[in-house]
């Protein structure tokens, strides 16, 4: 898919109107179509009803949109110049959520600032593949390749991930590790040392074992067999499976899922909303999900592969792996294949945080489709 | 090459994905059908309990109930405490209820009262929408039209425990009762019916959403029609009153059971409803057993009611014939130890006629130093003691007919001759109960072999039954012994005086419970009165007796526990009872004009 090169002519510098009728609208259509997904499977979850769900998801789909049209816009350059602030914000804020953080479903992950709740680990997720693509912008393949620049990297990296562990939020944390990951592997890091790491970290299992929550330890036996505990800590698994398999080819029809409209599915509106789109849609329809996502996902990473700075290039692509990873944890968990760890399958969950990770993510990744002419000194002193 | 990874992923989840819905769909369609319907059952209506002349001895009725919802309800314990206002409900059953509430799924309803009027009930309908979670209902529950006096054969109905639960998933339904104790103990199958099912779609948690067709109804329980005439029944038990006394009727030619009474009742309808622990305590402490069932559980000594079965075994042996006669002194020895005739003065000469009527004593004790133990209990059995006739109540007794081989076996002792005289005049080892005494009766008036029955056989309306074997004539005799007891000078006679044209049969008994020592008699008063007596050692009082005399139709039994005397007491509530019996009977028309 090498059409980056059909976009407009090749100028530099283009005005707000040129940047907005620029921007690829085609891949705006397809994030919009799977929010419609989510909304009509949040009215089939509260059995046929806008309210509570649905209504509430379409308004803050609406601010989402725009948001990361208004981000798509904005200069590549002035993303650049905020990436270290923004990732030290977001240290600051998993420090506040540390200290009086509110407590949600066994972790603390949330920041009540008055008239919204906050999740600050969404923000240095993608700060960090900000801070990291803002850092390796400034260096060469070589440079890239030598350990001892990669002491900052790997700061950036553990740092907020040993912060989101804490709360205990174990799904987030592998997600920060692996968007930075990849990003690093793609500046030119050797990969040999990934090679070296992932031996270190399977070693280490045994010990990081004796730290995991009972509950989080509970999540991993339970998806090593899930029949063993069909009515504990298995059943919403089992149940899970149940609901995907009786789908069939085509659905039990909307509005027709039993699994779900009888409440045998868990946590139905948010991390199994896949569950109940695939009872109803069945084969066809899943395949029709994951194609989209699968579109989107792999033109973010050709957008970023067709930026011309190496800033964008990163951000693009790390983000484009990290928002991946929400889709593949998702919907592998749902279907038994990895353990549940409570990650919503964005735009089609219930719930602010996620919809509003992936739009800003996105809205970056245009962002970067739309400067992918813009070339940037090394040491990154752009535009402002 | 990361793009081409992610489409690797993807690729594969949808590969899982068509394992999951296409290659096991099958599987988990059938566990989301399982996961989701479930069978309920539908309580069956239990069969009624019918007397002989189709009145209702059991049945079914509305019951008017008030049940909760406990997740309906914004405030529980607001809302009972405004339930509380309208219904009575004592502090113990509140807290039960509150109990319940907490152990079960707050969607279940919880019974908080039953059994209501219709003024409260109404109330209720009134205050219903002010009380969120609050509804009312009318389901069915068992009545006892015949109330106390039929609690003992019909027994009643109780919540299942463990083992009914076991026997059948319909024990699990709310609400649904065991029959327990009598007849709605031992026709519980029967009665009982079968259930019925319907597939209700479910929720996770086991809600009901609706209803999937088809729906299979239950089928009611089968009625069960007794032989049991429902008025004399409630006569007979008028007539014991407050006695603790037993008293069985019997149709001769039938076997059929008229009224099988034990005094005092209880109200089944009690039991049902859930007794009081205060009413409860009080029928267990009462000295007079309402309990028990004396009619076929209470075992009693025959007293003189056996002195038939000894003089037809005499005769039957050709020891005596009706002309023999002996000298009654007031006494008989035997070895170092006396007998005494219940007539201190004795009764002079007597034949046996005269000693039947007279009941006296010594002429059997005279008989029964030349007739075997064994014999006498083998007449015995011929007339139906010593075994179970099974007419459908649970704990019928076998009494006991005492043998050489029973003394053997279970005193390790060999029989003595004295024990044979105490036997021949019903003291002894032997026991009875009221209804063998009753069919002893029967069999004594008809020479059939009659069989009791309390339940209709709708195939043999008409018994036939085995012809005794015994000589005619010898049994005639002791037919017109019996019919002496109510003749002038017989011991019936004074106190059942004949009030009808219809001449009665009969025999009295006074069982002794205490022993009269040498001491006592030798007093100048003599052996105490029973009035003189604490309850628990007077004498229990006996009759039989069977009527017309001519050509019988009803053979009685009765016994009064602690009543006293035979002739005093139980003679002239069996003449009440066969009066009335008489009376009621159709079977004898040109009887009709003359009661």
């Amino acid at each position: 898919m090498g059409n980056a090169r059909m976009f407009g002519p090749r100028r530099v510098e283009k005005s707000i109107l040129q940047r907005i009728v620029g921007l690829n609208w085609g891949i705006v259509l397809a994030n919009v179509l799977l929010a419609v997904a989510g909304f009509a499977m949040l009215y089939s979850v509260a059995d046929g009803t806008w309210d509570p769900w649905a209504s509430r998801q379409m308004l803050r789909f609406g601010v989402a949109l725009l948001l990361m049209l208004v981000i798509a816009v904005i200069d590549i350059r002035y993303w650049m110049a905020i990436a270290y602030p923004a990732w030290f914000l977001g240290i600051l804020l998993l420090f506040a959520v540390e200290l009086v953080g509110d407590t949600g479903m066994g972790g603390q992950r949330w920041l009540d600032i008055g008239f919204m709740r906050l999740q600050p680990s969404e923000l240095v997720k993608i700060a960090t593949v900000m801070a990291l693509a803002r850092y390796f912008h400034g260096r060469n393949y070589f440079q890239a390749r030598s350990l001892r620049s990669l002491v900052i990297p790997l700061l950036l990296l553990l740092i907020p991930f040993a912060l989101v562990v804490r709360q205990p939020d174990l799904g987030t944390a592998l997600m920060i590790v692996v968007g930075g990951v990849a990003v690093m592997f793609l500046a030119g890091v050797p990969a040999w040392l990934f090679v070296v790491a992932g031996v270190a970290i399977t070693s280490a299992i045994p010990v990081a074992w004796q730290f995991l929550r009972p509950y989080q330890k509970d999540r991993i036996l339970t998806f090593m067999n899930p029949e063993s505990d069909p009515l504990g800590a298995g059943y919403q698994i089992t149940q899970s499976k149940i609901a995907l398999g009786s789908g069939g080819m085509t659905g039990k029809g909307f509005l027709e899922g039993t699994q779900s409209h009888l409440n045998f599915l868990p946590e139905m509106k948010t991390d199994f909303i896949f569950t109940v789109l695939v009872e109803e849609f069945g084969l066809m329809g899943a395949a029709a999900i994951l194609l989209l996502y699968g579109i989107v996902l792999c033109y973010g990473l050709i957008m970023g592969i067709g930026c011309r700075n190496q800033f964008g290039r990163l951000l693009a692509s790390g983000l484009a792996v990290s928002l991946f990873l929400y889709v593949m944890i998702n919907v592998g968990m749902v279907m038994g294949l990895l353990p549940v760890v409570g990650v919503p399958l964005p735009l089609i969950s219930y719930g602010g945080s996620a919809m509003l990770t992936w739009m800003v993510a996105y809205g970056l990744i245009l962002s970067v489709s739309t400067h992918r002419h813009v070339t940037i000194a090394p040491k990154g002193s752009g535009i402002i | 090459m990361l793009a081409g990874f992610q489409g690797l992923v993807l690729a594969a989840l949808g590969v899982r994905l068509y394992y999951l819905s296409v290659v096991n769909g099958e599987k988990y369609r059938l566990r989301a059908d399982k996961n989701r319907i479930s069978i309920r059952l539908i309580a069956p209506e239990r069969g009624e309990i019918f007397d002989r002349n189709g009145e209702k001895l059991a049945t079914n009725t509305q019951d008017l109930r008030v049940l909760l919802v406990p997740e309906q309800t914004d405030q529980l314990r607001p809302t009972l405490k405004k339930i509380q206002q309208i219904i009575e409900i004592d502090d113990r059953r509140m807290a039960r209820i509150e109990r319940r509430i907490k152990r079960q799924r707050k969607f279940v309803p919880v019974t908080l009262a039953q059994g209501l009027d219709w003024q409260t009930f109404s109330r209720l309908n009134v205050e219903i929408p002010r009380l969120p979670g609050v509804l009312t209902d009318a389901g069915l529950s068992r009545l006892y039209p015949g109330g106390n006096s039929i609690a003992h054969l019909i027994g009643y109905m109780a919540s299942p425990d463990d083992d009914d639960v076991a026997k059948s998933p319909l024990y699990q339904l709310p609400g649904f009762k065991v029959g327990r104790q009598g007849l709605e103990r031992r026709y519980e199958p029967f009665l009982r019916g079968a259930s019925g099912t319907r597939r209700v779609e479910v929720n996770a948690v086991g809600r009901e959403i609706r209803e999937l067709p088809p729906r299979e109804e239950a089928e009611r329980g089968d009625d069960l029609h007794l032989t049991l005439d429902i008025s004399l029944q409630r006569f007979v038990m008028e007539q014991l009153g407050e006695e603790a006394a037993g008293a069985v009727v019997l149709d001769v030619a039938s076997g059929d059971v008229l009224a099988i009474a034990s005094s005092p009742g209880f109200d089944p309808n009690e039991f049902t409803r859930g007794i009081s622990n205060a009413n409860w305590q009080s029928l267990l402490k009462d000295p007079r057993s309402p309990l028990l069932n004396k009619s076929v559980s209470g075992q009693y000594p025959p007293g003189s009611t056996i002195k038939m079965i000894v003089a037809l075994a005499a005769l039957e042996q050709g020891l005596i014939s009706p002309e023999t006669t002996f000298f009654c002194n007031g006494r008989h020895r035997l070895g170092n130890h006396t007998f005494h005739c219940w007539q201190n003065r004795g009764h002079g000469t007597m034949d046996l006629m005269q000693a039947v009527a007279n009941s006296c004593d010594v002429y059997f004790y005279k008989i029964a130093e030349k007739l075997d133990i064994d014999l006498i209990a083998d007449m015995a059995r011929r007339f139906g003691m010593g075994t179970t006739f099974d007419i459908g109540i649970d704990g019928e007794k076998a009494g006991l007919v005492p043998t050489r081989e029973w003394k053997r076996i279970y005193q390790q002792q060999s029989w003595q001759l004295g024990e044979t005289l105490n036997v021949a005049i019903g003291q002894g080892a032997m026991l009875a109960t009221p209804l063998q005494l009753a069919v002893m009766t029967a069999r004594m008036a008809s020479g059939m072999e009659v069989f009791p029955r309390l339940v209709k056989d709708e195939l043999a309306p008409k018994a036939l039954f085995p012809t005794l074997d015994v000589n005619p004539f010898h049994l005639e005799t002791i037919q017109r012994t019996m019919a002496m007891v109510m003749e002038p000078g017989g011991t019936a006679h004074d106190y059942a005086r004949k009030k009808s044209a219809v001449a009665l049969a009969g025999k009295t008994g006074t069982a002794q419970v205490r022993r009269i020592t040498l001491a006592e008699r030798a007093t100048d008063g003599g052996v105490l009165e029973n009035s003189e007596l604490p309850w628990k050692s007077r004498d229990h009082a006996l009759f039989v007796g069977y009527a017309p005399a001519t050509a019988p139709e009803i053979a009685v039994s009765v016994i009064v526990q602690h009543g006293g005397g035979g002739s005093s007491v139980a003679a002239p509530l069996a003449r009440k009872i066969m009066d009335f019996a008489l009376s009621k009977t159709p079977a004898n028309p040109d009887l009709e004009g003359q009661v």
